[in-house]
């Protein structure tokens, strides 16, 4: 247990507005809320034998953490928590499964349609409940059946000034690649020359299910594989917001990395829309964007708000003419990476999602806009509208899509 | 006025007493226990709970020494449920000579503590948090001894042996006929009734009260009382006892014991054991040598602070406590100043109070005229028959796996309404301080801040209070806590304070409740 998480305790004063505010404590009574199993609870924690398993239904979707007004690291001790109590009892086979999304992605990427019918098939969802525990109804993405980085390996990025280092995550390289296509282009719009070094995943899933020492290899060597470029001063970006929050933030604090190429990179690390905001206030950022006549409803993740930047993407919709995109201020789609798709989890998780949806659905929306994938795949699931990342509407403003 | 009748009686309801009334009633004798207040809250329940290995006195007192050795293994089997095995390790800081380890070592083996040196990096790794400076360390078989649970443990017990345990009874006066303790006059503090108890023996267990007790069967017995001042840490800075490696010395230690952990002590002679006031200096020199076993312990958050009273019997007068042998004596009246009927027992410490009890038993059968064994060093207490240590992790376990499906009424020590309700219909208390000792209420950050009044509400239905008692209770309690916090407000803990303040005073108006 770091000492630096685990001190933050002392802080607390037990008001109880991180209860108020965890949306997970509300939907379920198995989850006690995360002052009693921060906290409250690590006081009873030494390590070897875990007093308490409900702190798994804790999602560490982080929002306790933002609200406490003492400065108390709440979602962090759960997290290392967690973690001991995996370590203890040992990690259930489906939670080190859906917790590695590059192995899934390089096991279904070539069978890709065989894939993604084994995923929807009914009888075969209800088999894997059954034996592997991952819920019938929960949403799973569709194998793109080629791959980001293949598409990026023959790539050209034009020569340019300025260079900037490209992280796309597992979602963007397995299920979304477009994405990242767009990505790519709306930087090279910009004047960037745009590198993606070969990357794998980042250990995220594997921390978040309690498996630190994996999810450590992990984080360990994709930033051995970002470091040169940090060290040479380029920025890096990434769509994913949760896999950059593990970067920039969640390597040191939680997985306690103390290394060299984890701190520069963390450094250097930003999210998508955080850096292109950036760029539009140094007055960087290319403004020629043509009118879109959309109503987008926009859902700012928890990882995306752990980031603590505010809401970039809103700023970045505004300078879109005719955009009118609608702020929504339901907290968590449910979701939570790989929480709702467990069996015993699904329907807390639409439970906490409900208000989301919701809200969508009120909002008469063309699509949605949210910076998370699985918050996407969650709410096409719970609301049945199109969900798009952030930079799919500016890649389509700029009139990239026509090019 | 009421009478009571037994063969003896015993003054004094901490450890000692509470092991000699089990120990006698277990050999059969009929008998009283007197306390002024409620059960261990004298020297017993306001020590910083270490179960001695031996180690400390391994040095300078190998005869205390040897007595923990045995005591320590005998209460591990018959007092399970009070102990945590944590272990002990003494260390040599960088402010400590690595050369005194030797003499450690040497006096450990010849008193037969059980230990080994175990290489620093070891140390380091299962104690993160101690200062990287540390040149030796020695593995103990120290733990923690929770003294509520002890004290209640052995009253229960000797209340099966048909013991009559009788707290809230001040002792008025001893009567002596002839030269000989016949009996005492007592107060029920409670309802202000007298009753006079007829014995056949006395026995003055009152530790640092000891001599105030024998004065009034006409006896000098000089006991210095030594005050010790402990804080308690709002958690688990370290998981294992830690002594500093060096002769004993102020805040030489810190014991984790259930959520905190506490740093002692201090020795200052005292006059009175009632009158022990806690000095900033003496609060600064903790924290000093808090810093220098665990780095940042200045910042870590405090709890709170008190002070308790070592009963150091001494032949003559002298003047560092320090020097004092930590180990008991028993005193026969009848021999010493000729009043029969009547034996006093101090000294000690609550590590080996069943020896000090089957000491003072022995003698009141030598004097009784009768052979019994003594038995108490085989019998567990109840709750301890399974020989399973307590716990840290026991009250989250026990919320699984539906937690908050009872109403928690402290969060911070996660007791229960039927934790609360059980206190109340077992223990008799007399206020929320009686009930916070049986189930540790408002000891944890926030100090009552968000449990007293739920617990005030507890109390109310279930002892079908008036507003007025019901008020008072609150107030009392809030003063209570309010003590130990106030001389050590800083930090996190005044932030505390401040919410906790606007909750009784914001929200409750609590100084304008009608009393």
């Amino acid at each position: 247990m770091s000492e630096l998480v685990r001190d933050s305790l002392d802080h607390c004063v037990k008001c109880t507005i991180c209860e108020s505010f965890c949306p997970y404590s509300r939907a379920t009574p198995l989850f006690p809320g995360p002052k009693y199993v921060g906290p409250q609870a690590e006081r009873f924690r030494r390590t070897g034998v875990s007093p308490d398993v409900s702190l798994d239904y804790c999602s560490g979707c982080g929002i306790c953490t933002q609200v406490c007004p003492q400065g108390v690291k709440i979602a962090e001790i759960n997290s290392q928590a967690r973690a001991q109590l995996w370590e203890d009892r040992g990690i259930p086979l489906r939670n080190q499964l859906i917790a590695r999304p590059s192995v899934l992605g390089r096991l279904g990427t070539p069978v890709a349609p065989l894939a993604n019918w084994t995923l929807r098939n009914r009888p075969l969802r209800w088999l894997g409940e059954r034996l592997l525990g991952v819920h019938r109804d929960a949403a799973l993405p569709r194998f793109a059946g080629r791959t980001f980085q293949g598409w990026a390996r023959k790539h050209v990025s034009p020569a340019a000034e300025r260079t900037i280092v490209y992280f796309h995550a597992c979602g963007t390289n397995y299920y979304e690649p477009a994405v990242g296509r767009m990505t790519v282009e709306v930087l090279e719009h910009n004047g960037f020359h745009v590198v993606v070094p070969p990357q794998d995943c980042c250990g995220l899933p594997l921390q978040s299910n309690g498996n630190f020492p994996a999810a450590r290899g992990y984080v360990r060597r994709l930033a051995a594989n970002l470091a040169p470029y940090a060290r040479d001063g380029c920025a890096i970006v990434s769509n994913s917001t949760s896999c950059g929050l593990m970067l920039k933030r969640e390597a040191r604090e939680i997985l306690e990395v103390a290394d060299d190429d984890v701190a520069v990179v963390s450094e250097a690390m930003y999210d998508l829309c955080e850096f292109l905001l950036l760029l539009h206030q140094r007055g960087e950022l290319r403004t020629d964007f043509k009118p879109l006549e959309l109503t987008v409803p926009y859902h700012a993740p928890c990882q995306q708000q752990g980031h603590g930047i505010g809401k970039p993407a809103l700023d970045l919709f505004a300078l879109i003419p005719g955009l009118r995109a609608i702020e929504l201020d339901a907290d968590c789609c449910g979701i939570a990476g790989t929480y709702g798709l467990k069996k015993e989890k699904y329907e807390i998780s639409m439970t906490v999602g409900e208000r989301l949806f919701g809200q969508l659905r009120e909002s008469k929306g063309d699509l949605a806009a949210c910076d998370s994938e699985t918050c996407r795949w969650q709410i096409e699931h719970g609301a049945d509208i199109q969900a798009v990342h952030p930079v799919e509407l500016l890649h389509r403003a700029y009139g990239l899509d026509a090019g | 006025m009421p009478t009571l009748e037994t063969e003896v009686l015993v003054v004094g309801g901490g450890s000692t007493g509470a092991g000699v009334v089990r120990d006698a009633a277990m050999r059969g004798f009929s008998t009283v226990l007197v306390e002024r207040g409620d059960l261990a809250t004298g020297t017993t329940g306001r020590f910083h709970g270490l179960l001695h290995s031996g180690g400390r006195y391994a040095v300078k007192d190998p005869v205390a020494a040897r007595e923990c050795v045995v005591e320590n293994a005998i209460l591990r089997r018959i007092a399970a449920d009070c102990i945590e095995d944590t272990g002990g390790l003494f260390v040599s800081t960088r402010w400590d000579d690595p050369a005194f380890g030797d003499e450690f070592l040497r006096g450990c083996r010849e008193t037969g503590v059980p230990v080994d040196e175990v290489p620093v990096a070891e140390v380091l790794r299962r104690e993160p948090r101690l200062d990287r400076g540390i040149t030796r360390a020695f593995a103990v078989p120290d733990a923690n001894l929770d003294p509520w649970k002890l004290v209640s443990a052995c009253t229960r017990s000797a209340s099966e042996h048909a013991a009559r345990i009788l707290p809230y009874h001040r002792l008025l006066g001893l009567e002596v006929h002839d030269g000989k303790v016949v009996g005492a006059r007592v107060n029920n503090e409670l309802t202000g009734e007298e009753l006079e108890i007829r014995a056949e023996l006395v026995i003055n267990a009152s530790g640092a009260w000891a001599g105030q007790i024998a004065s009034l069967a006409g006896c000098v017995v000089t006991v210095l009382p030594g005050k010790g001042i402990m804080i308690a840490m709002n958690h688990r800075l370290v998981n294992t006892v830690v002594n500093r490696c060096k002769p004993p010395s102020d805040g030489d230690i810190i014991v984790p014991i259930r959520t905190v952990s506490v740093i002692g002590t201090t020795d200052v002679r005292v006059a009175d054991p009632d009158e022990l006031e806690v000095t900033p200096g003496e609060i600064d020199e903790m924290l000093d040598e808090g810093e220098k076993l665990v780095p940042g312990f200045r910042e870590a958050r405090a709890l709170r602070v008190w002070a308790g009273a070592r009963p150091l019997y001494t032949p003559e007068d002298v003047a560092d406590t320090r020097e004092v042998s930590r180990t008991h004596t028993v005193l026969d009246h009848a021999k010493r100043d000729g009043v029969e009927g009547f034996i006093t027992i101090t000294g000690g410490k609550t590590t080996t109070f069943r020896l000090m009890a089957e000491h003072a038993v022995d003698a009141a059968c030598e004097k009784l005229g009768v052979v019994r064994e003594c038995r108490t060093h085989e019998e567990p207490l109840p709750g301890s028959e399974e020989e399973r240590f307590y716990w840290l992790g026991a009250r989250v376990r026990a919320q699984e796996p539906v937690p908050n499906s009872e109403e928690i009424i402290c969060e911070c020590e996660l007791i229960t309404r039927s934790h609360l309700t059980e206190a109340l219909a077992h223990g008799r208390p007399t206020g929320l301080d009686d009930v916070r000792r049986k189930v540790r209420l408002a000891m944890g950050p926030c100090q009552g801040g968000f449990c007293i009044y739920r617990a005030t509400g507890v109390l109310h239905e279930f002892e079908h209070l008036d507003y007025r008692a019901a008020n008072t209770a609150l107030l009392d309690f809030l003063q209570e806590r309010w003590k130990g916090v106030q001389p050590i407000l800083h930090g996190d803990q005044f932030r505390q304070a401040r919410l906790d303040d606007w909750i009784f005073q914001g929200l409750l108006a609590v100084e304008h409740l009608p009393q």
